[in-house]
């Protein structure tokens, strides 16, 4: 007798596959944000299932702040190639020469608050009226109480207070015209679920994800992958140690772990007995208690 | 890290599946504690989560670590100290992932708890030992009730605080049993804890040789859930066209959707509504290749025999076995927002994939959510207010009773203007 019972992994791919469907249906312009990361590239395997045999009913969006790792923009190149979509790049290095935006100083500068203006920019270029991103509630505290259908007024702002009730499987995206939405469909996924669904798909990923030899520099705890981008000062020194990332962001705030886990496998296995989250060692987040939601409200993803 | 007991391994992949649940409790009734201690006890909490709360509740001054800081991440929420909105915490054990909708108990409490309730397959229902049974908890079990949940975990809290006594559970549990006789709930499990001291919260309690049942988690961890999506009734409304416009799929028209309920394979007799045609089931299609059957809460594209007119918002049937079609529909709403609902006002509803107008043609009365009493002389249905309502739609919906099929048995309703949601509904078939 066949068991109608579907593993927890399963019930989560057919949510998220639901909730990119439902964006096709309920948005004119929708788009889908890729960063190169794990979970965008998720995002693009959900999008062929949803719509396969077709093309994607929407673009994919890349805000590039000009800091990521070189083997993030190949890998993110490749696979656009390879699956046959259409890329927008936009940016923050335009919206600097465009005086949109101004270059933060100091030892700590980062271009990760910037792209939100890029991005905000994009959004009214094109005219979409969805942006689909991979963000997930356990990633950050000021996500847990994120929407799948996330409303933002015609300033792209995001009113954690006033948010709409979400029910059962109905989402309203009505909204205003000049007001859009962000579209999460990986909400109720954790980072185990990410990896353990790579594994499970078998997914390739940029090489940074996997164990290498890194010249870096540590920095209040944080250790940073040495590039141009970051300035390094008369303390520190740098080193060459064994790394590999767990989130994919830019070069010049997103911390390494020490590492020896290079298969999806071995990842598995470390994200089970990590201690620290996965945003642990993003030094975006450690610059004030509330700074996700401070983002988050002017805009940020 | 060698101790960790929750650790998964690749193995356990496909035993694994998810329970959803919510918690409702009054202020301090430890609702916050015990979702920190189940957090703390499957090593879900990270460390620099920890430091950042032990960080945040020396600066408030609170005497012990705050374990609500977790889930209250607002500025607003940690300002006030009050949870404004439905969080959603996960965890995992070797035998299951957990999602948590931890829903505050106050000022929009019912739409949090509904909210909360709407995905969840049990509730975790707290009562102080030292108070029993009081209006809030039969506000909870009430809104357990309505939202169609099949289970519900009453745990008595504090017992540590009662030195651990038998006779003042007994009573609890006999009182509780009483006022759920009304309502209809089918697995009621008792379980006396302390979350703060751990008692029967992970592990058997040995201050309790009294109590012979499980712990909390291993109910959560072993309760019977498969039954919850309804597997007989076959519905798949229709949510997107797949029409790829390239040489090799020409003629491809797939109908792309969630399986609400029921089983669909290939060579099913089905029935498209609203047109009423008949025809078979070609293909259920994937990626990865073509699959023998689909069933809820898959999501699938199917083709059909027959080139038939469908849209997005039409339902795939069996011909056999038809939801109800009407425009006229018997409906309990719970009421969400500031603004009032007016009698004889128009509404946007949503129903499965469909979208309509609609207009309140009566209010039949409204219920007292702590007494479960009829009120008929105040109709006035505001904030966290729950009615009973007759509505008429601008075309006709495919509609199961809620308690039969929680997906094409539930609508909500938006305002035309401002676009909120502000209503849930759950259909009831006379």
């Amino acid at each position: 007798m066949t068991s109608y019972n579907l593993t927890h992994l399963q019930q989560l791919e057919a949510e998220a596959i639901f909730v990119m469907r439902e964006v096709a249906a309920q948005f004119e312009r929708p788009a889908l944000m890729f960063s190169g990361g794990k979970d965008s590239i998720v995002m693009v395997r959900l999008a062929q299932k949803a719509f396969h045999p077709a093309h994607f009913p929407f673009p994919l969006l890349h805000i590039d702040t000009g800091h990521n790792f070189a083997e993030t923009i190949e890998f993110r190149d490749r696979l656009v190639k390879s699956i046959g979509e259409r890329l927008i790049v936009r940016t923050v290095q335009d919206s600097i020469d465009n005086g949109r935006v101004a270059e933060e100083k100091g030892p700590n500068a980062s271009r990760n608050a910037l792209q939100t203006v890029t991005l905000l920019d994009a959004i009214e270029e094109f005219g979409f009226d969805a942006a689909i991103g991979g963000a997930r509630r356990d990633e950050e505290k000021a996500r847990a109480k994120e929407r799948f259908f996330s409303h933002r007024d015609e300033f792209g702002q995001w009113d954690p207070k006033n948010q709409r009730p979400e029910l059962w499987y109905l989402f309203n995206g009505k909204k205003s015209h000049g007001e859009h939405f962000r579209v999460f469909p990986l909400s109720n996924w954790t980072e185990m679920d990410v990896w353990q669904y790579i594994s499970r798909e078998k997914l390739e990923l940029p090489s940074i994800y996997f164990s290498h030899e890194r010249e870096v520099v540590e920095r209040n705890g944080t250790i940073l992958a040495h590039s141009p981008h970051i300035t390094v000062g008369p303390k520190e020194k740098v080193e060459t140690r064994r790394v590999r990332f767990r989130t994919v962001g830019d070069m010049t705030c997103t911390g390494a772990v020490e590492s020896v886990a290079d298969s999806v496998g071995d990842i598995v296995a470390e994200v089970a007995a990590a201690r620290i989250t996965e945003r642990g060692g993003r030094s975006d987040d450690r610059r004030s208690e509330t700074a996700m939601e401070d983002r988050k409200k002017q805009g940020y993803f | 890290m060698t101790d960790n007991s929750t650790a998964i391994s690749d193995d356990d992949l496909d035993e694994m599946d998810l329970l959803r649940f919510t918690t409702a409790g009054s202020v301090d009734d430890g609702k916050s504690t015990l979702i920190g201690r189940l957090l703390f006890d499957t090593k879900t909490i990270f460390e620099d989560q920890l430091e950042a709360i032990e960080n945040s509740s020396r600066q408030r001054g609170d005497e012990n670590v705050n374990l609500a800081l977790l889930t209250d991440g607002l500025k607003a929420e940690r300002e006030q100290g009050i949870t404004i909105d439905v969080a959603y915490r996960y965890f995992a054990t070797p035998k299951r992932k957990f999602i948590i909708a931890d829903t505050p108990g106050h000022i929009q409490y019912t739409r949090n708890m509904v909210t909360g309730a709407s995905t969840a397959n049990l509730a975790v229902i707290l009562i102080d030992a030292r108070k029993g049974v009081v209006e809030q908890t039969c506000r909870h079990a009430f809104i357990a009730s309505l939202l169609n949940i099949q289970h519900v975990a009453l745990c008595v809290n504090k017992m540590d605080l009662v030195d651990y006594d038998e006779g003042v559970y007994n009573g609890i549990v006999k009182r509780f049993k009483e006022f759920a006789s009304r309502l209809n709930i089918s697995d009621i499990e008792f379980i006396p804890i302390s979350a703060l001291k751990g008692d029967n919260v992970v592990d058997r309690s040995k201050n309790m040789p009294w109590y012979q049942g499980a712990s909390l988690l291993y109910h959560l961890e072993t309760v019977y859930v498969g039954n919850d999506f309804n597997h007989v009734d076959a519905r798949f409304p229709v949510q997107w066209v797949v029409r790829p416009q390239s040489d090799r799929y020409h003629d491809f028209r797939g109908f792309a959707g969630k399986v609400a309920g029921g089983v669909f394979k290939p060579g099913d007799e089905v029935m498209v509504l609203p047109s009423g045609f008949t025809t078979r089931i070609d293909k259920i299609h994937t990626i990865d290749g073509d699959i023998q059957e689909a069933f809820s809460p898959m999501s699938v594209t199917m083709t059909l025999r027959d080139e038939l007119d469908i849209s997005r918002g039409d339902m795939i049937v069996k011909p056999n076995n038809t939801p109800e079609a009407s425009q006229d529909l018997e409906v309990m709403l719970s009421w969400f927002n500031e603004k009032k609902l007016k009698p004889g006002g128009k509404y946007e509803v949503r129903h499965t994939t469909k979208e309509a107008k609609c207009v309140i043609k009566d209010i039949r009365y409204k219920v007292n959510i702590n007494t479960l009493h009829k009120v008929e002389d105040d109709l006035e249905v505001g904030l966290n207010d729950i009615a009973r309502v007759h509505l008429r739609t601008s075309s006709p919906l495919f509609t199961d009773s809620y308690r039969k099929n929680r997906l094409t048995g539930s609508i909500i309703l938006i305002d035309e203007f401002t676009h909120e949601t502000v209503a849930a509904g759950m259909i009831v078939h006379r």
